[in-house]
């Protein structure tokens, strides 16, 4: 199905490498990166932008998973790495050269529904992390009706619908569960493929798509996917999530934004090294206006490196936060906050 | 053999080791004048008969050395294979041992890995497409071999059928998510209710499931399935059917008691293979079977199979995890390396028992 676009991109990146070799004269900064693919499409529209402004400079990003990128990083077959998940500290003594971490947009994740004739869901507190460790278990459970007044909830079994696949958009769905409701902590707990409950009425899909074509072909399902994603296919059924103060919020760009303000950042440095600590997480967002499910998505870089690749690396980086962010609502991204937008062209220093 | 051949083709041939039964005897060339010829044509001083030319004993050494070293390559490479794997795998056996083949959870962030639900769901729905693929893959062959129809019809059937095989099985797997589960729904629906005490209906599809998953995998393995069992058929001389025929037996007498036995071991490969390829599927099963880890009798409940639980979770898998998976491509290579050998031994069986070969 793909495969056209594969070949068309593999004669193109052919043709751009005999390219290169023939205009060899010209000094040419190539930058390798791969990891997380939940921001691989916002990121390949970024470098390609980028490389048509400074020809000098070539970036290659391989979306495998955060966990590769990250292995990556430590094995130096990379320039740069991106994570959803940040990176441990474990990880981060491994590499010597010290890292910087950098985040560079942020994204939601929405739960998607499908129920015939409800056009809004709201969901309580208390009631979605129910339902994703299989307490709640049909579609008129009265938790669910006293939130929805005047919605016609059938008497159907609920059938969750989960990634199958490691990922981060799990990983970061999972962590503001567990971070709002001590049974789900308990029983599922925050993963990048955590233990779901076998209830027989949970079942599992690869990758974002896969989510979303279960939920859209099975009547009675619900599911989680980014926000990104079901914009682009344009799922209308997205169902509202009261946030910390009490308001049922719906998923986009300004609830997003208002999520992220609400996070704040360590003070101090990333250990033992003297780079400002850019990790942080938004589990539960304080705001009144935030979406509860939101987060920023990471670059990694080596501290210590090449000058020239060094230069570029901070040109790029400088590029995604002026630029980048623009582009990045139309792609279902949230825009970093101006604040943190400041924080990461300081910090960006420290790549030398 | 073409009756135009130049005379003194065949004792080139004989020394080449062609020659048909009929003319394989032993006819060094060096006594070639000692004893009486059988082949006066031979005798001829014609350079087509000659001993070997050095050029020809080159090309044999030669062509002997490289299907020797892409032998030779096959095997290494398997072994380097095995090797890579049971290394990796190596640390989980050691932590997990057989705990790992017993257990039920797979959970990375307590770190339990087992994998019996998985191994239940790869064995059920193989046998399960086993069972669909086979009659329908062997009613194919039959009703393509038999005379039932046309020759240039069955022709173009054989096409059709083996054209299966070239779709990717992520279209079966969209096809299955699209178009087979919605059909399957109201049926499956009904099922339970009516039938909910039989535990193969225990429970009602929500979407995925065991028997979606199996009737793709059916489907996918039928050409497999059905292209060998048609040579199998085709290779029993026609004669044998003339034979049957002429004790008076009927059609199908001829076809159930005398053609499929006669047939049997290669039925039994066409079976063995197609359960191979159904062990090892991936992709539609990842997208219909559900990959929930739960062992259910029930053909409505989502399952989950080793190769999709190996294609699901090796993309971000860390140290440990890679470990595990190690360890259950090593449980998949196994069950497979074990339906193969048990197979080869029916396959002799029956070798023995119906086709009267040693």
């Amino acid at each position: 199905m793909k495969t056209p676009s594969y070949i068309k991109s593999a004669l193109a990146a052919g043709l751009v490498s005999l390219c290169a070799v023939s205009v060899a004269a010209h000094a040419e900064v190539k930058l390798n990166g791969s990891g997380a693919s939940f921001p691989f499409p916002i990121y390949s529209k970024w470098f390609k932008d980028f490389s048509a402004e400074h020809e000098d400079i070539r970036i290659d990003y391989q979306s495998k998973g955060s966990g590769a990128g990250i292995q990556d990083l430590i094995n130096g077959t990379v320039d740069f790495a991106a994570s959803d998940a940040a990176m441990n500290d474990k990880d981060m003594a491994q590499v010597k050269q010290g890292v910087v971490l950098l985040p560079m947009t942020a994204g939601e994740v929405v739960i998607i529904y499908n129920l015939k004739g409800v056009k809004e869901l709201n969901l309580p507190r208390d009631v979605y992390p129910a339902i994703f460790s299989g307490k709640i278990t049909q579609w008129n459970d009265p938790a669910i009706a006293e939130a929805n007044p005047g919605v016609d909830l059938p008497d159907e079994p609920i059938t969750v619908v989960t990634r199958s696949d490691s990922s981060g958009t799990s990983f970061v769905f999972t962590g503001h569960l567990s971070a709002i409701n001590e049974t789900f902590k308990e029983t599922v707990g925050q993963g990048k493929a955590p233990n779901w409950p076998n209830t027989g009425k949970f079942i599992a899909a690869p990758k974002n798509d896969g989510v979303t074509a279960q939920v859209q072909q099975n009547e009675g399902s619900i599911g989680y996917v980014e926000y990104g994603y079901a914009k682009l296919t344009g799922w209308k059924q997205v169902a509202k999530l009261e946030n910390k103060s009490g308001k049922f919020i719906a998923a986009g760009p300004e609830s997003g934004a208002a999520a992220l303000a609400s996070a704040e950042f360590p003070e101090g440095t990333l250990p033992n090294s003297d780079v400002p600590n850019l990790i942080a997480w938004v589990w539960d967002p304080a705001g009144e206006d935030a979406y509860p499910i939101a987060t920023f998505t990471w670059m990694l870089f080596y501290k210590d490196q090449d000058d020239e690749k060094a230069a570029a690396l901070r040109e790029m980086v400088e590029y995604g936060v002026k630029k980048g962010q623009k582009i990045a609502d139309s792609m279902g991204y949230i825009p970093l906050p101006k604040s943190v937008q400041e924080r990461v062209l300081s910090t960006v220093e420290f790549i030398r | 053999m073409n009756p135009r051949q130049p005379p003194g083709i065949r004792p080139r041939l004989v020394a080449a080791g062609l020659g048909t039964e009929r003319h394989r005897q032993p006819f060094p060339h060096s006594q070639e004048n000692a004893m009486a010829n059988p082949f006066p044509h031979a005798q001829s001083a014609s350079p087509i008969s000659g001993p070997p030319s050095a050029l020809e004993y080159a090309s044999d050494r030669i062509f002997r050395a490289i299907a020797l070293s892409a032998a030779s390559v096959i095997i290494i490479l398997t072994a380097y294979i095995l090797w890579e794997v049971a290394g990796k795998a190596m640390p989980a056996i050691g932590d997990y041992g057989l705990g790992f083949i017993t257990g039920t959870e797979w959970d990375v962030n307590k770190g339990t890995f087992g994998v019996l639900p998985e191994i239940w769901g790869t064995l059920y729905s193989s046998l399960l497409a086993l069972l669909l693929g086979g009659v329908f893959g062997i009613a194919i062959a039959i009703f393509l071999t038999q005379d039932f129809i046309n020759h240039r019809l069955a022709t173009i059937f054989r096409t059709l059928i083996e054209m299966l095989a070239a779709i990717p099985s992520v279209v079966f797997g969209l096809w299955g998510i699209y178009v087979l589960i919605p059909l399957l729904k109201p049926g499956a629906e009904w099922l339970h209710d009516e039938f909910g005490w039989i535990p193969l209906f225990g429970s009602d599809l929500s979407g995925p499931g065991m028997a979606p998953a199996a009737l793709v995998l059916a489907i996918m393995i039928l050409p497999t399935v059905a292209a060998i069992s048609v040579d199998a058929l085709r290779r029993i001389p026609y004669k044998v059917k003339e034979a049957a025929y002429g004790m008076g037996t009927t059609r199908w007498e001829a076809i159930l008691k005398v053609m499929l036995p006669t047939a049997s071991s290669g039925l039994l490969a066409a079976l063995v293979l197609g359960f191979g390829r159904a062990l090892g599927e991936t992709m539609a099963l990842a997208m219909l079977i559900g990959n929930a880890n739960q062992i259910s009798l029930s053909l409505f409940s989502p399952a989950n199979t080793l190769a999709s639980l190996l294609a699901s979770n090796f993309p971000e898998a860390g140290q440990v995890e890679v470990h595990a998976l190690m360890y259950a491509a090593m449980v998949l290579l196994a069950i497979t390396f074990l339906v193969n050998v048990l197979g080869l031994g029916i396959q002799q069986y029956t070798l023995r028992k119906f086709e009267g070969k040693k």
